[in-house]
């Protein structure tokens, strides 16, 4: 069974996405949430990261912190999916386990 | 007891710079800095203040914050003006690197490269960093 990965930190400031992509395997869910949301941008120095996975892994961000953020008027990665908090918690009981990158 | 009189201050005016390089809502640093920033204008000395690396997203206009229960501070940032907190800065790599401009902002900014904001750094007096 599939992990569901959540990422908390901005690709920007710390090396937590990279981490978590190091050790996710194709098959596997990650989920973007609070500064990690940043990540969900196009055309940024990030971007790339989730680009080059982009099929293999699935995509998520929550939708209140992009809002919160003031991201929801730009440009996200394709292929990128939204959910809400109760979306979050379909993603959890969906994957085997949940592991939070700190 | 003299009355405590404002205007006749008289002591060396001195140049505070205030980075600030977070994101706005996963830590606390960004708030933090806003409030000191707006506390310290009171004392008339000459203030930049700079948004640099994460720190560009504190500014990102189109803030909406009910769905995470956090008090939107963005709009604060316009009062630096009416507290003659007016040399307001962002760096265009950080900027760039994160996919903004300045039409993204909450508050007008002058865009500085990196080169000229580490003149300005270190024309400063006092650097104080969020």
């Amino acid at each position: 069974m599939a992990l569901l990965h959540t990422v908390n930190k901005s690709p920007f400031e710390r090396n937590v996405l990279s981490d978590c992509l190091r050790l996710a395997k194709d098959g596997s869910a990650v989920l973007l949430i609070e500064d990690g949301v940043y990540a969900a941008l196009e055309g940024t120095s990030a971007s790339d990261e989730i680009i080059s996975r982009n099929g293999s892994i699935k995509f998520f961000a929550l939708g209140p912190d992009i809002e919160a953020r003031g991201l929801s008027e730009k440009p996200l990665i394709d292929g990128l999916t939204l959910v809400d908090y109760a979306g979050f918690v379909d993603l959890v009981e969906e994957y085997s386990s949940v592991q939070s990158w700190l | 007891m003299e009355d405590f009189d404002d205007d006749e201050f008289d002591g060396p005016i001195k140049k505070f710079m205030y980075v600030n390089r977070k994101a706005p809502y996963g830590t606390v640093y960004a708030l933090e800095g806003l409030e000191v920033v707006l506390i310290t204008a009171a004392f008339d000395q000459d203030v930049s203040m700079v948004f640099v690396d994460d720190g560009v997203f504190q500014i990102k206009k189109d803030q909406e914050t009910t769905g995470i229960n956090m008090k939107n501070f963005s709009p604060t940032y316009r009062a630096l003006e009416g507290y003659d907190v007016e040399k307001v800065y962002a760096e265009k790599e950080s900027l760039e690197a994160r996919g903004l401009s300045g039409d993204d902002l909450v508050i007008p900014v002058e865009v500085l490269s990196s080169a000229e904001l580490a003149e300005l750094m270190d024309a400063q007096d006092v650097i104080v960093s969020f």
